[in-house]
């Protein structure tokens, strides 16, 4: 009988022949990642009064949730982490402003095709998109890890996600992933490893993958994986200054790929062919409806930024769409790239000099205000269309907001309309 | 280990962000500070009028969303003893396990139980008590048992450390 990803790199990582869904192993993680809550985990693992963690070189740190820090506490904490990493000799230390997360790390090279990548972040299933068994963990666990390197997981069921055709011109992974959401359930993938195959997912932009593994965080999966080829190793080999022949070799050197006969919990498929933009409504992310059903909405700010939406071919659609064209009164727009690489390429390319042009607001590379904690907080009674992955109560600060989530598409269409906005509608 | 307390009870799908708000994360590290904050942006009753020992009753995937540890400590902080749902998203069942506060599924205690009413659960026997009956709970499995006796994995995994050192 076959095995799937899960099965089959779990079982490599703890030294066993094969595992089943369901056993707790100990695992070994390639990566830990933390980001601003590094400087919580430090005082919980100082708790176990070890002079040294295990294995710096597999820490990877990156402030960018309330960066530059907004607040004195905010910037203490920076401090508290800048002073850790020199303290632990921690190489892949990022500092702010050079992007969200998830992003730099891909960006860096850091992930490959099979690690095993824990992240104190429910949205680590994002390394999945190059072929990495990504998985969110609490803090206390980021500081086991620092103490010990193993951490115990539970094998995973697996369900199998087909996604087949190819949709209209503005409806991109974005609309896939929240019409996958909201026709399976906010707690359809609850412990569960997502496997995303199809015609449709091999054919997208790595850019676009990117949003797929990411989004399925919202759907409670352990890990989401997609297979990793040529496209993922030139996306991050065109993101590398130096990179070397032996870093393509190495690339697919622990590639794990699931069976032609492994078993899966569940199967499902979605033919997308017929596909409108779908938007999530507040305050649930499988609340999602086609456009059509919300167009018109008014809305008081347009938010495309963070680590699902905020690549260059996120900004290029944007800055399409509001080429010659102005923010509506009574509406801000804010744009807020990915990472200091997304920020400079879009400048190179003219795309921020288009956005300014139509009134955006440029903010710099990190969270922004996506969970609320600086730079763009609604006030009471404002409704937000975002292209980020969560639209809970209270999200972005302000408990009495709403928020919308849709492609990138069509929050530039409806920053210059002022309503939720098709982007075929304005042409 | 026996919980008892009052019963607070909500639905499906309550998520990290109105358990405790984004917005707290970085700043807010005071246990007391935290529990009055918990379930503010869902229940703004409950910081103030919930009691030691008092246990949550949910619907189906309690706690999805962010993998923040405090959706958990605000609420041990606010006295909460034990949390019984229809099922728990991954990650707060595993910090809810590493920070020392029992996470039961049990769909049946879940269904019968009514907010306000008392009730009791019992560890060792797992079960769950009240007026409208008893639902017994699959035990925890012996590692996370270990975790839950220690008061969580830290404190566990200093025990672990220190008898390395001997
Ligand atoms: S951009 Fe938002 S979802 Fe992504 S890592 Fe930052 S806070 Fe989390």
């Amino acid at each position: 009988m076959g095995h799937t990803f899960a099965e089959k790199l779990l079982a490599r990582n703890a030294g066993l022949t094969s595992v089943q869904p369901g056993q707790v192993i100990d695992a070994t993680p390639d990566l830990v990642l933390s980001h601003d809550n590094t400087a919580a985990i430090i005082r919980t693992w100082r708790q176990l009064e070890l002079p040294r963690v295990k294995h710096p070189e597999r820490l990877a740190i990156v402030l960018d949730h309330a960066a530059p820090a907004p607040t004195t506490q905010h910037a203490q904490n920076h401090a508290e982490i800048r002073r850790f990493v020199a303290e632990q000799g921690i190489s892949h230390f990022f500092d702010i402003g050079r992007g969200i997360c998830h992003q730099v790390l891909c960006e860096e090279g850091l992930i490959r095709p099979g690690m095993l990548v824990l992240g104190a972040d429910s949205h680590s299933t994002h390394y999945g998109a190059l072929g990495a068994f990504g998985a969110g963990i609490g803090r206390s666990e980021v500081a086991a890890l620092w103490a010990t390197g193993t951490l115990w997981l539970r094998v995973p069921e697996s369900l199998k996600i087909t996604v087949t055709g190819w949709p209209g011109e503005w409806v991109s992974a974005k609309d896939i992933g929240l019409y996958i959401i909201g026709q399976l359930g906010a707690d359809a993938g609850n412990y569960a490893s997502v496997e995303l195959h199809g015609e449709t997912i091999a054919q997208l932009s790595m850019e676009s993958r990117f949003v797929l593994p990411n989004l399925m965080a919202e759907m409670g999966v352990k890990n989401a994986w997609m297979a990793p080829d040529q496209v993922a190793l030139e996306w991050v080999r065109s993101h590398q200054q130096d990179a070397t022949s032996e870093f393509a070799a190495h690339f697919f050197s622990q590639a794990v790929y699931p069976d032609p006969d492994a078993q899966y919990a569940a199967e499902f498929t979605f033919d997308v062919t017929e596909l409108e933009p779908q938007i999530a409504c507040p305050h649930a992310v499988d609340n999602v409806v086609p456009i059509s059903q919300v167009a018109g909405t008014r809305i008081q700010q347009a938010f495309i930024g963070t680590c699902t939406n905020a690549r260059l071919e996120d900004l290029a659609v944007a800055a399409r769409i509001l080429h010659g064209r102005r923010v509506h009164p009574g509406t801000r727009l804010l744009v807020i790239p990915a990472s200091a690489q997304v920020l400079r390429a879009a400048v190179r390319r003219g795309y921020l000099d288009t956005l300014l042009a139509a009134g955006a607001v440029i903010g710099p590379p990190g969270c922004g205000p996506c969970m609320g904690n600086h730079l763009g907080v609604p006030a009471p009674g404002e409704v937000t269309i975002s292209t980020a992955n969560r639209n809970f109560r209270g999200r972005m600060g302000t408990r009495d907001a709403e928020i919308y989530l849709a492609s990138p598409a069509v929050v530039a269409a409806s920053a210059v309309t002022g309503c939720i906005t098709h982007p075929a509608e304005l042409e | 280990m026996r919980i008892s307390g009052k019963v607070w009870k909500y639905g499906d799908n309550v998520n990290t962000d109105v358990i405790f708000p984004g917005k707290y994360t970085y700043t807010l590290t005071e246990p007391a500070e935290m529990a009055a904050h918990a379930l503010e942006d869902l229940d703004p009753t409950f910081a103030t009028a919930v009691q030691p020992g008092d246990i949550i009753v949910a619907g189906r995937n309690w706690g999805c969303g962010s993998s923040r540890e405090q959706a958990v400590l605000c609420l041990k902080a606010a006295g909460v003893g034990a949390i019984v749902a229809v099922s728990f998203a991954r990650l707060f069942y595993r910090n809810a396990i590493n920070n020392g506060l029992p996470a039961i599924i049990c769909p049946a205690a879940a269904a019968a139980l009514e907010h306000g009413e008392w009730a009791e659960v019992d560890l060792a026997a797992a079960e769950i008590r009240s007026a409208a009956g008893v639902f017994p709970f699959p035990p925890f499995p012996p590692s996370v048992q270990r975790i839950l006796a220690e008061g969580g994995l830290i404190p566990y995994l200093k025990q672990q450390l220190a008898t390395e050192r001997l």
